[in-house]
């Protein structure tokens, strides 16, 4: 019984921590943004401008919750919801802090991979069930920039399991207490990074959102809090791929001094902060290019990498 | 790859560069005084209405947004008997002001006019008459036109001979 609420209780948390954050994630990037660019970004509504948030999504509550008449109706209520669902799936098997976890899967790995490939069903469909043109382009660049980039994603991840022997996030942790693995994976941190960026489809690979090309790509047509569940969908994603790096390559919750969830909240958001660095600086690569880079580059490093990691640990052992 | 790196690394920088927002309602911006902005009729430096009403101004304007009505006063000087200026539809070229050639219609460094109601975006010419001459202090159309109106016949205009007498021309 005890252990039900506390599992409950930790569900709960870790729910409200993560949507929070994914939430506060818009005044952050909104104020990161503009400190690279020179300007101050948001800072009337609130002090520093925090509250921009809230008002944001009042803003968004009240926007017509708009379904076109010629749209695919419940594909396109439901794409939204796929998104989220996903994403806020992955946090189950992360382990935030020795025991501050929801299910300590000893697949964990593997099942945030499934859950990512499923997450790019809702772009596919939302931009598919909208039966709008740039929705459409931006489905089938979204199908295609998810053939080029999961493909290496969870290959670069093998290194990372082969060194620790597990598909286990404490597992993983606690085998780089000698040494961080983004050291001898520097490659598979690099490919999961890029692939990374891919995956929550940010810029530079916004390739199916694209606002300079297709209006808004994938979402052109949504609205109101559906268009807000993309957003925080993203954002979440963010979180998840900045939590997953922080992990598999930086050791966790591992650090001295502070508490481990401290250490892990503070490189966690440093990669947050990377993102949106990459946002700010890097053009956004045609979505033939980036298939062309996926396949071509990042496909075999990523299984060089497994090959000579592979040699090394049966080497070792 | 080096140059995405090299490019992260100046945009990181950025971060220590000054900042190049105005903090608009708490720090006004310097306007140039030839900033185009909210549009006036001005007055001679004697105090009459500096518009004659010739409508060039109206034709000038690429969004139609100009509306007047001429009128002669009894000495037969013109004068607009109405004129509106739509500022909801005025996109601030200053077309208007090249067109005129009595100076009359001026655009001023002000760009505070917003309103709640739209309607109160159109000004009337008590709302755009200015009690002086603008940036031209010394003009005076009527002063150097050579026609007759009230209290100037003809040949009394600065820099005009007066008419010469046909009659009594001598060889
Ligand atoms: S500034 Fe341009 S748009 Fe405005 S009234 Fe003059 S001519 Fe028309
Ligand atoms: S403002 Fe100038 S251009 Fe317009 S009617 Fe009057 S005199 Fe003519």
């Amino acid at each position: 019984m005890r252990e039900t609420i506390i599992h409950i209780v930790t569900v709960l948390v870790v729910l409200f921590v993560v949507l929070n954050i994914a939430a506060g994630l818009i005044w952050v990037e909104r104020r990161l943004l503009a400190l690279w660019q020179d300007r101050y970004g948001p800072n009337r509504v609130g002090p520093f401008g925090l509250l921009q948030v809230a008002a944001d999504t009042i803003k968004l509550f009240f926007k017509e919750d708009w379904v076109p008449p010629f749209a695919d109706k419940w594909v396109f209520i439901l794409a939204p919801g796929i998104v989220m669902l996903t994403v806020l799936m992955s946090f189950t098997v992360l382990t935030f802090a020795p025991g501050i976890a929801i299910a300590d899967l000893n697949i964990g790995l593997l099942f945030v991979l499934a859950m990512s490939s499923l997450g790019v069903y809702s772009v596919v469909l939302g931009g598919w069930a909208s039966d709008n043109k740039y929705a459409l382009l931006g489905g089938l660049r979204a199908a295609a920039q998810m053939l080029s980039y999961e493909v290496f994603m969870g290959l670069s991840l093998m290194g990372v399991v082969l060194m620790a022997g597990s598909f286990s996030m404490s597992a993983i942790v606690e085998a780089q207490r000698k040494m961080w693995f983004v050291v001898p994976q520097f490659l598979g941190f690099v490919l999961f990074l890029i692939a990374g960026v891919a995956e929550t489809r940010r810029l530079p690979f916004d390739i199916p959102e694209a606002e300079s090309e297709l209006v808004a790509g994938f979402h052109s047509e949504y609205s109101g809090m559906k268009f807000g569940m993309f957003f925080v969908g993203e954002y979440v994603g963010v979180v998840l791929i900045s939590a997953l790096i922080s992990i598999l390559f930086f050791g966790g919750w591992l650090g001295p001094v502070l508490p481990p969830i401290v250490w892990f909240l503070i490189k966690m958001f440093f990669f947050i902060g990377f993102f949106i660095l990459l946002r700010a600086a890097l053009p956004r690569p045609r979505f033939d290019q980036l298939m062309d880079w996926g396949w071509k580059l990042m496909l075999p490093l990523a299984l060089a990498n497994l090959l000579v990691t592979g040699a090394i640990v049966l080497a070792v052992r | 790859m080096l140059s995405v790196i090299r490019t992260l690394w100046h945009i990181f920088l950025h971060a220590f560069h000054p900042r190049v927002t105005v903090q608009y309602p708490d720090e006004k911006p310097y306007l140039a005084p030839r900033y185009r902005g909210r549009i006036i009729l001005s007055r001679d430096p004697d105090g009459g209405e500096r518009c004659v009403a010739c409508y060039l101004c109206a034709v000038a304007c690429p969004v139609d947004c100009i509306s007047l009505q001429a009128t002669e006063d009894e000495t037969g000087r013109r004068y607009p008997e109405f004129f509106r200026i739509n500022f909801s539809r005025c996109i601030f070229c200053g077309y208007c002001e090249e067109a005129c050639p009595t100076y009359a219609i001026q655009l001023t460094p002000d760009f505070e006019i917003c309103e709640y109601n739209r309607q109160n975006l159109v000004y009337e010419k008590e709302d755009l008459l200015i009690s002086g001459p603008g940036k031209y202090p010394d003009y005076s159309f009527w002063r150097v036109a050579g026609v007759e109106i009230g209290g100037k016949g003809k040949g009394e205009s600065e820099r005009e001979d007066p008419p010469a007498d046909l009659r009594s021309l001598m060889p």
